[in-house]
């Protein structure tokens, strides 16, 4: 049966971190309306931060998102560093490396076990599916806990955590905690492997995009903290350059602003962006693993992003053992980082794409101007893609399976609305 | 005659403006989660279930604080609702990091973010909950302890009162043997002022608290920014350290207008 005339409205899309819904409508088989209407209420992190001092971002814009607040404190760390000329490197670099790597295991596997997977398995809910898989949610549980460990050692607590400053951290990790990591790990990486064998199994929608994939690369590893901004169709700009190749837009529908790059339209940022354009900085343990669970080193379906967010997750568990194992305690655990007057960019990896952010500050290290683009802003537009995409070839499906598949493309994004909303200085209007 | 089957409590979760860290405690609960799960049912949580029972429901736990005229309106549907309503986390219980737009010009600050001012619904405050709604109890923290908040979920389904302290971090940080770190190396901390709950964790990782659960039981806030008068800060970041997670927390808020007063 083909739906000629559809009216979708999902007013409280569940399984998503914020405020959003949904609105898709088909009127003699033509998509006339698409819209992922974002109403969570605005909170002016930008204008908050002027006349702040340089220390305070690491804790005020993890307070954007609770769940990758150590995404926001390392965007914001970088980027003032770099307007004070300061570089970290050595075993302070190390544990922002573990810190991320931390953040990546307990978002990723939190989307994976209790977000996304309800979709692929017909239950409202992670709870849910418990009642008839106990056993594979009680590892997840643990593999998310093992995350939650990471980022409590380093951090102090998984969310909002208080021991990252400019230059690294109040206080470095004895060698006994970072041991205490160890065991935990080895015995996450057999159940993430579970995990993504698991996922690998699931129905997936078939829907093929040819995407712009934005991401960071650095020359060496598959990227948390550092690189240039990238493209797999030849994009290539150091962070500083990025407000020069991007556009905001202010929609009626939507308190988080749209971005996309000029002359290039709307990209995909995340979990399928990292993988297409840093496939062969993995492992090649985890390259033929990919290969064996059947994901492609460039995967243009956006529904399969639940099993990449895995074998990330795989990497990460990979990254952190290699970390703890090498570990020594610095001899100090920040370096000093004086105030000067300039402005600083950073682009880092949220578990769910590029988080951009910019400082401009003065000589007392007081806060001008700051700018922020996060993931979902920058992927809102493609998920209306998908999204138009999806209905129109499947326009077949009855109207509570069309919903459910639109909503559970939405959450091939892992969409943080909370992130999103409530930023970006408007550099062009459309209207 | 048929007895009715004893049912579980109902537990719903809302949000209002906020981070989705507070709810987000609840999910990282790993050990405790299921076991909850199966003495409750959570009929209302939308970021965890697209199950969603409508109301009334026992217990609602409310995170965010009230930024809108539509949410004004949401927060007293959520009352009448509700057997119990718990506030959690600062956004919730003082208006949260986002209350630092109070008594700020907020078209102002649309201005700053936004290009059509016209589509931005917003409050010209950002304000707790126990604005405009009774309240039966608050939990602290941005975020909240999760084991504060198991304590809290607990104690209202066993209808006693939740064991949740109200003393300083002061308190937290003898009972871990911390040095002080004002004392030892000079370290301006909100401490002495703010309550306890995360277990002095702060000084323990060698800073200074930072005020995150709001000020404590009769705080003497100008006694301490005298102290930090003479650890050599001055007044505007003195104001600056009293104007952050818990800004409109009353103690909080005079003593930053006693020292910044613009």
């Amino acid at each position: 049966m083909t739906s000629e005339n559809v009216d979708l409205h999902v007013p409280i899309l569940a399984r998503v971190e914020g405020e959003g819904a949904m609105h898709v409508q088909v009127s003699n088989g033509e998509v006339t309306d698409i819209r992922l209407e974002i109403y969570e209420p605005p909170r002016f992190f930008e204008a908050l931060l002027r006349g702040r001092d340089y220390t305070e971002p690491a804790d005020i814009t993890a307070r954007i998102c609770g769940i990758c607040p150590v995404a926001y404190q390392m965007s914001a760390v970088h980027a003032i560093e770099r307007a004070c000329g300061v570089a970290v490197g050595g075993e302070i670099r190390e544990l922002r490396r573990l810190l991320y790597c931390g953040e990546w295991i307990q978002s990723h596997v939190l989307h994976i076990g209790f977000l996304h997977a309800p979709d692929f398995l017909g239950y409202e809910s992670g709870i849910a599916i418990a009642a008839d898989h106990p056993k594979m949610v009680e590892s997840i549980l643990t593999l998310k806990r093992t995350g939650n460990d990471i980022v409590d050692v380093l951090g102090g607590r998984p969310i909002h955590p208080v021991n990252i400053k400019l230059g690294g951290f109040y206080k470095a990790p004895s060698r006994a905690e970072m041991r205490s990591l160890r065991e935990p790990l080895l015995q996450a990486r057999e159940t993430c492997v579970e995990l993504i064998r698991w996922t690998a199994g699931f129905d997936f929608p078939d829907l093929q995009q040819d995407y712009e994939f934005v991401s960071l690369r650095h020359e060496s590893e598959y990227p948390f903290n550092e690189g240039r901004i990238v493209s797999n169709k030849g994009l290539d700009i150091d962070a500083s350059e990025f407000e020069q190749h991007s556009l905001e837009e202010h929609v009626a529908h939507s308190t988080a602003l749209h971005s996309r790059l000029k002359d290039r339209g709307w990209y995909h940022v995340g979990p399928l962006a990292r993988w297409a354009n840093n496939f062969d900085l993995l492992s090649s343990d985890i390259q033929e693993f990919a290969a064996e669970v059947g994901i492609a080193p460039v995967e243009n379906n956006p529904f399969k992003s639940i099993v990449v967010r895995g074998l990330e997750t795989l990497h990460a568990i990979d990254e952190s053992l290699r970390i703890v194992d090498g570990y020594a305690p610095p001899a100090k655990s920040f370096v000093d980082v004086p105030a000067r007057a300039g402005v600083g960019w950073s682009a880092t990896e949220a578990p769910r794409g590029m988080l951009y952010h910019r400082y401009e500050i003065d000589d007392e290290g007081i806060i001008l101007a700051a700018q922020i683009i996060p993931p979902t802003a920058q992927n809102q537009p493609t998920i209306e893609s998908d999204l138009r995409r999806f209905v129109e070839e499947n326009l077949h499906l009855d109207h509570e399976e069309l919903q459910l598949r639109c909503e559970q493309s939405i959450r091939n994004y892992d969409p943080c609305i909370s992130c999103s909303t409530h930023f970006l200085t408007l550099t062009i209007d459309k209207s | 005659m048929t007895i009715a089957e004893p049912r579980n409590p109902t537990l719903a979760v809302w949000k209002f403006a906020s981070c989705d860290g507070c709810q987000l405690s609840l999910l990282d609960c790993e050990d405790e989660i299921l076991a909850l799960a199966g003495a409750l049912d959570i009929a209302y949580f939308p970021e965890a279930s697209s199950g969603m029972v409508e109301g009334p429901y026992d217990v609602s736990l409310v995170e965010g604080s009230i930024t809108t005229p539509h949410d004004l309106e949401r927060i007293k549907k959520v009352r009448e609702e509700s057997g119990v309503v718990i506030t959690i986390g600062a956004c919730a219980t003082s208006g949260g990091i986002q209350a630092l737009r109070n008594g700020a010009d907020v078209s102002e600050f649309i201005g700053i973010v936004y290009a059509h001012p016209e589509y931005i619904s917003t409050l010209e405050m950002s304000t707790p909950i126990a604005d405009h709604i009774e309240v039966d109890f608050e939990l602290r923290g941005c975020p909240i302890d999760k084991g504060q908040l198991i304590e809290t979920i607990v104690a209202h389904l066993a209808g006693r009162p939740p064991r949740i302290p109200t003393t300083s971090v002061c308190m937290e940080c003898k009972a871990r043997g911390n040095p002080c770190v004002m004392v030892a190396h000079g370290t301006p901390c909100l401490g002495p002022v703010t309550q306890g709950g995360c277990r002095a964790l702060c000084p323990t990782y060698n800073r200074g608290c930072y005020g995150c659960f709001g000020p404590t039981e009769s705080p003497n806030t100008e006694a301490l920014a005298e102290q930090f008068v003479k650890l050599g800060m001055r007044d505007d970041a003195i104001a600056r350290s009293f104007r952050t997670y818990a800004a409109w927390a009353e103690p909080f808020k005079q003593e930053a207008e006693r020292r910044d007063p613009s």
